[in-house]
């Protein structure tokens, strides 16, 4: 236990953790600032100007368009060729529709804490995931070194039960600090919702799929940072970790797309580890094959494949498995040098 | 005495496509005593951190057996480890940490008493520099934080690489009588260095290691004894007789070095003898004297190190001797 404590006592006094929970503190309140500023509370007098304008709008689309029958159908009575001008009929077909201009296009944006909080859900959970990285990543690995881990070892000389325990400190600071930082986000775009946006239509159900969606964002996180962590002790040095996503990042989202565009793999974006964190956010992530659409046959309906949140979670799972096993095995065989 | 470390044919070897085998230690044996001083020396790349760190738990052998207090290693290592304390090479700390934050954290994990920081910190000289940033410390105040960190568990082994290693004068002479002050409080330290004026000063024995195994051993004055050779420098009133008095003396079984100025006998077994038959060849001693040998010429003669005119040795040129040839007293 004493060494449990030691390690989060380590990690808070750490300089990077400290700089990036700044850096991510400030990143996510300007977002959420900012975003207030976008969001405007819709009154009657709100609603009732675009109905105005969507009315208005619609009036005028409908004076231009007898304008124009009547140009063509005068420019037909002279004998000239009104179809290249005009398209068949002087545009008749065309007659403009009110349901063209709804009046929810003339209003100011609104946020709706319903339909829209999910989305930021995933913004703070790859905010919080990029911190849990670089935290993780320079937790072990500048301990690596800086000869921090060799000190500790010659302290605690049980190899697995040390980055057991760092590991164990890293994720419990990572999950303290999303459950914290998830509640002020919740509360901050429920406060921004509530004074300049809509908090209607939140039933229990909406609750508890929004509670789901922080679970799995929170999983998220600790994942992320447990890669990270597990990615520097592999390499003992943090610079290892931060080399892997990008070559990691490289060669999902740009070696594969090309390699399976070339190769005319269907649904190559199933490859592609993006699809899996999409899909685990959003609960599932639809992929289109519009090589099968017959426009010939009228309207296209491409093929679709699903891939779903638990397919992702199979995918990360092994990811973090295997990324841990590896880590633990080295620890445990290699030299300390 | 009872033996607080002992090691036996302890081997460790390193395989490498491009370098092939490389026996980092080769069968070494060491043993010290409990409450001694002893010197652990040897050439650079002789193996000494390699033995210190597979003692340790950081590296892990091929074979052999090694015990501290009494304990097989590395099976009873996280038993014994709150007894041992070590630095082994340069210090390293992590820069952004205070030397407090850095013994602190070290403490608890070691679940010491918060006032022991205070204390060995007094005990290495930074008690007014220890709230400042490790990164700021030169070598030196690095090196006292290093030994305060090793001395933080109060241990009965302490196990010190290099502990001189950018000390100041005064800081040597300090960190000398550190080191005699915790072998008479019943400590016993095992001292890496490569100053070994030094080692000859404050350590009762020592182990010399050279390309992986031992190369000698024993309490310090007993491994001079047994390379000092009998050395007598002789000088005579002309100079121009000295090649006269060589063949002489070789005639009579003495081995002869022709010095521009003087002589170097050796197998010397009585000075005296010398000049009563350089006297009956009406040769005439101005000096007579026998070259006391130190531990730098005996290190140097067992790990043939010594710097040739001319030659660029490398790092593994050094000498390996049969284990039966050692010389010292005790041990194995």
């Amino acid at each position: 236990m004493s060494l449990f404590v030691t390690e989060l006592r380590r990690l808070g006094k750490r300089r990077v953790t400290r700089l990036m929970l700044v850096l991510l503190v400030l990143g996510l309140a300007t977002v959420a600032t900012a975003f207030s500023f976008s969001s405007e509370k819709l009154s009657p007098a709100a609603v009732a100007e675009a109905e105005a304008k969507a009315n208005n709008d619609y009036q005028t689309a409908m004076t231009e368009w007898k304008r124009t029958i009547a140009e063509c159908e005068a420019a037909a009575g002279r004998g000239e060729n009104t179809e290249d001008r005009y398209g068949p009929n002087c545009g008749k077909d065309y007659q403009p529709q009110p349901d063209m201009f709804e009046a929810k296009w003339y209003l100011p944006y609104q946020f709706d804490f319903r339909a829209e909080f999910p989305l930021f859900i995933a913004v703070f959970a790859a905010s919080v995931a990029l911190f849990g990285f670089i935290v993780g990543a320079s937790f072990v690995g500048a301990e690596w070194n800086t000869g921090g881990m060799m000190n500790l070892l010659l302290w605690r000389p049980k190899r697995l039960t040390v980055l057991g325990t760092k590991l164990a400190a890293l994720l419990t600071t990572v999950f303290g600090l999303t459950v914290v930082l998830g509640a002020l986000w919740t509360a901050a775009f429920w406060l921004i919702a509530s004074q300049r946006g809509s908090t209607a239509k939140m039933t229990g159900g909406v609750w508890q799929s929004i509670g789901l969606d922080g679970l799995r964002a929170l999983g998220m996180t600790l994942l992320v940072a447990a890669v990270g962590f597990a990615l520097a002790s592999l390499g003992r040095h943090t610079a290892m970790a931060l080399g892997a996503a990008v070559g990691i990042f490289a060669v999902s989202e740009i070696g594969i797309r090309i390699a399976v565009a070339v190769l005319g793999v269907q649904f190559g974006d199933r490859y592609v580890l993006s699809t899996y964190a999409q899909s685990w956010f959003l609960k599932q992530a639809e992929l289109f094959d519009y090589d099968t659409c017959q426009f010939s046959q009228g309207a296209c309906e491409p093929a679709t494949y699903m891939v779903t949140w638990q397919q992702s979670a199979v995918v990360f799972g092994v990811a973090l498995v295997g990324a841990l096993v590896a880590a633990f095995w080295t620890m445990r065989r290699r030299d300390i040098s | 005495m009872s033996a607080v470390l002992e090691i036996e044919g302890l081997r460790k070897t390193y395989r490498s496509r491009k370098r092939g085998v490389r026996h980092a230690l080769d069968g070494f044996d060491m043993r010290v005593e409990a409450g001694q001083v002893h010197g652990f020396l040897g050439p650079n790349g002789s193996g000494k951190t390699t033995t210190l760190r597979t003692l340790l738990g950081l590296i892990r052998p091929n074979g052999g057996r090694m015990a501290i207090l009494g304990q097989e290693l590395p099976h009873a290592l996280p038993a014994v480890a709150g007894q041992v304390g070590a630095i082994v090479e340069s210090p390293q700390f992590f820069p952004h940490f205070s030397a407090r934050d850095t013994l602190g954290l070290l403490a608890q994990a070691g679940e010491l008493p918060r006032q022991r920081v205070d204390e060995v910190l007094e005990l290495v000289g930074l008690r007014d520099r220890a709230g400042e940033r490790v990164k700021t410390y030169s070598l030196g105040m690095k090196q006292r934080l290093a030994v305060a960190s090793a001395l933080l568990k109060n241990p009965k082994l302490l196990i010190l690489d290099e502990p001189a290693n950018g000390l100041d004068p005064g800081g040597i002479r300090e960190m000398r009588g550190l080191m005699r002050d915790l072998s008479e409080n019943g400590m016993t330290v095992v001292l890496s260095s490569h100053i070994l004026g030094e080692i000859q000063l404050i350590c009762d024995s020592v182990t010399i290691i050279s390309l992986g195994r031992r190369v000698a051993f024993g309490p310090v004055e007993q491994v001079l004894a047994a390379h000092s050779q009998g050395s007598v420098r002789v000088r005579l009133e002309a100079v121009s007789d000295l090649s006269q008095a060589a063949d002489a003396l070789t005639r009579a079984g003495v081995r002869v070095a022709t010095e521009p100025d003087h002589l170097m006998l050796s197998g010397v077994d009585k000075p005296a003898t010398v000049s009563r038959l350089l006297a009956e060849q009406g040769l005439y001693v101005s000096e007579l004297t026998p070259v006391a040998v130190d531990l730098e010429s005996v290190f140097l003669e067992l790990t043939a190190t010594a710097p040739v005119p001319g030659q660029h040795r490398q790092v593994d040129q050094s000498a390996k001797v049969d284990q039966t040839g050692t010389a010292g007293g005790w041990g194995a």
